[in-house]
């Protein structure tokens, strides 16, 4: 079994108590809300574009420690990227919480979301890490779609 | 109540988590079994096994009375009147969507109310909804006082509303803890013909059940709460209620007669009980029922009193701890949900776990409940006659370590 500091380290209790996304933004392009209907956690992205580029990514709701590190730590990462570049990263995130990408140079990239890793060795937590995350895919697939639209019509 | 011999029946008690035995306090999701009980079970796997009601062989006589016999214990154990009034399901969940698809929905019209609490476990919630969306009922919910739990008063009088067909509440709630002693309201429903479904998922395994005394028209329980096995529970209805009703399921051995267009039902209570059953469950709960009995009443009842008024004591004196409900331990039965400041319910639970405490956290299958209370989340530590004052003191000494652990002072 996974210790308890191995999992709560001052990394993840630190980003846990990190508000500074955690909040509204003032008229959002996107608004997206997850759920874990088995632990009752809830996430509401918003999501404020500036062209392709996420000018603000703020998140509010109610959830553990490691889907609030989680999400912190998502905002800061991704907060001036671009739909694809972000869309990238999040996909990379999933992959290496599912435990499918291992490659430590590449997951560098995922600055300090690199340190949930190990709680791919804790099936129950997973769904913790990655519900910021999976929310956000889905609303950047959304905006995804509504910038083809906007370029095909 | 010798509570090390107790222990010695349960020898997964007994499993060590970081050097030291587990500390079990999830009861009121599902107790464990002891060794009488799951002899039985294997006794009968190993000497009877059979289809019962269905040969003229030994084994199939052997069968068939191990699941009648089984049956006449749980009649006695419910203070029935009949075996004809109990039927076995799979669980309380089973039980409350017989009650749902085969009473309620044939029954209701619009115009007509099914009246719950907001204290529901979502098994006595969702069959209702369902009910009400098919068969244009209004479904309408008693709601408690926030701060302790208990019924609103004005909210008691939509007991009194005839438009209510049907009034379906817990026991005792599983969040809450409170015993919400059912028989004045039953009497309330019934004073204009409402039928009036229990739900003694909590209340079965814990105190002496009599639904004669209770009034009650329908009442169900699961017995792996009460250390029986689990995929096996129980339905009383009353007998004239259950002969007027249509089958649940159809199959094998809940028939009179079978032609190629039509199917006459069989007596109660097999006319519920369509398929070959669960008769290992059968076997275990009667064996349950004879374990708990034998450790009496008074004594379960006393030894879980002690356990929940020492927990409440040692919550009361913790700066950062919020208890749903009533904190006086007169008015909880077994269990303790709160919430620990700043800090989510699963990281507790999961700290707990570190030190071998097992403790539930979420909405504990009541999210209106949560919703209502303004509480996202809870904890719950549930007790049974098995769990000692030693283990209290241990799970607390560990909570006050949760909060310095996730960077909060204690």
């Amino acid at each position: 079994m996974m210790e308890l500091q191995q999992l709560y380290t001052d990394l993840i209790l630190e980003y846990n108590k990190d508000k500074t996304n955690k909040r509204k933004i003032d008229a959002p392009t996107i608004a997206e809300h997850g759920h874990n209907a088995s632990c009752g956690d809830d996430i509401t992205l918003e999501v404020k574009m500036d062209g392709d580029v996420i000018a603000d990514l703020a998140y509010t709701g109610s959830g553990c420690a490691i889907s609030q590190a989680s999400a912190a730590m998502m905002a800061e990462l991704l907060k001036g990227r671009t739909i694809d570049d972000a869309l990238r990263l999040v996909r990379l995130f999933l992959d290496m919480i599912r435990g499918k990408e291992t490659d430590e140079t590449k997951l560098e990239e995922l600055e300090a979301a690199v340190s949930l890793k190990d709680i791919s060795q804790l099936p129950v937590r997973v769904k913790c890490a990655v519900l910021g995350w999976h929310t956000l895919e889905i609303a950047l697939e959304k905006l995804e779609a509504m910038t083809q639209e906007k370029q095909n019509g | 109540m010798n509570l090390t011999a107790i222990r010695q029946d349960f020898p997964i008690l007994k499993t060590e988590v970081g050097g030291r035995p587990v500390v079990y306090f999830d009861n009121a999701a599902t107790t464990q079994k002891p060794l009488p009980v799951l002899q039985a079970a294997m006794d009968y796997s190993l000497r009877r096994c059979g289809n019962p009601h269905r040969g003229a062989h030994y084994f199939s006589i052997a069968a068939s009375a191990a699941y009648d016999g089984s049956k006449e214990t749980v009649r006695r154990f419910l203070g029935a009147a009949s075996t004809r009034e109990i039927i076995y399901t799979r669980n309380t969940t089973e039980s409350l969507n017989l009650v749902a698809r085969s009473f309620a929905e044939p029954r209701l019209h619009p115009g007509d109310k099914i009246l719950i609490t907001i204290a529901e476990h979502h098994s006595n919630l969702i069959p209702w909804q369902r009910a009400a969306q098919k068969t244009g009922a209004k479904l309408d919910y008693i709601y408690v006082d926030k701060e302790t739990g208990h019924f609103l008063p004005e909210d008691l009088e939509k007991l009194d509303d005839p438009a209510v067909k049907l009034v379906a509440l817990a026991h005792v709630s599983n969040v809450l803890g409170i015993d919400y002693d059912p028989k004045p309201l039953i009497e309330r429903a019934h004073a204009h013909g409402a039928v009036v479904v229990l739900d003694g998922a909590q209340s079965a395994p814990h105190k002496k059940i009599d639904v004669a005394d209770l009034g009650c028209d329908f009442f169900a329980f699961s017995g792996h709460k009460m250390c029986a096995a689990g995929g096996i529970g129980v339905l009383y209805g009353r007998e004239a209620l259950l002969e007027e009703m249509e089958p649940f399921l159809l199959g094998g051995d809940m028939i009179d007669t079978v032609s190629e267009q039509d199917t006459s039902f069989a007596e109660l209570p097999a006319k519920f009980e369509a398929g070959t059953q669960y008769v290992e469950g059968a076997v275990s709960l009667e064996a349950a029922i004879r374990y708990v009995e034998a450790i009496g009443w008074d004594a379960i009842r006393a030894q879980e009193k002690k356990l929940v008024a020492r927990t409440l004591a040692g919550l009361a004196a913790m700066p950062h701890i919020q208890i749903l409900g009533p904190t006086d331990p007169a008015e909880k039965e077994g269990l303790v949900s709160f919430e620990v400041e700043d800090v989510h319910p699963h990281d507790v639970a999961q700290i707990l776990s570190a030190s071998g405490i097992c403790i539930r956290t979420g909405h504990h299958c009541a999210e209106p409940l949560h919703k209502y209370l303004g509480v996202n989340a809870s904890c719950r530590a549930s007790f049974y006659f098995y769990n000692t004052e030693e283990e209290v003191d241990y799970f607390l000494e560990k909570l006050k370590g949760v909060r310095p652990m996730m960077g909060y002072d204690e």
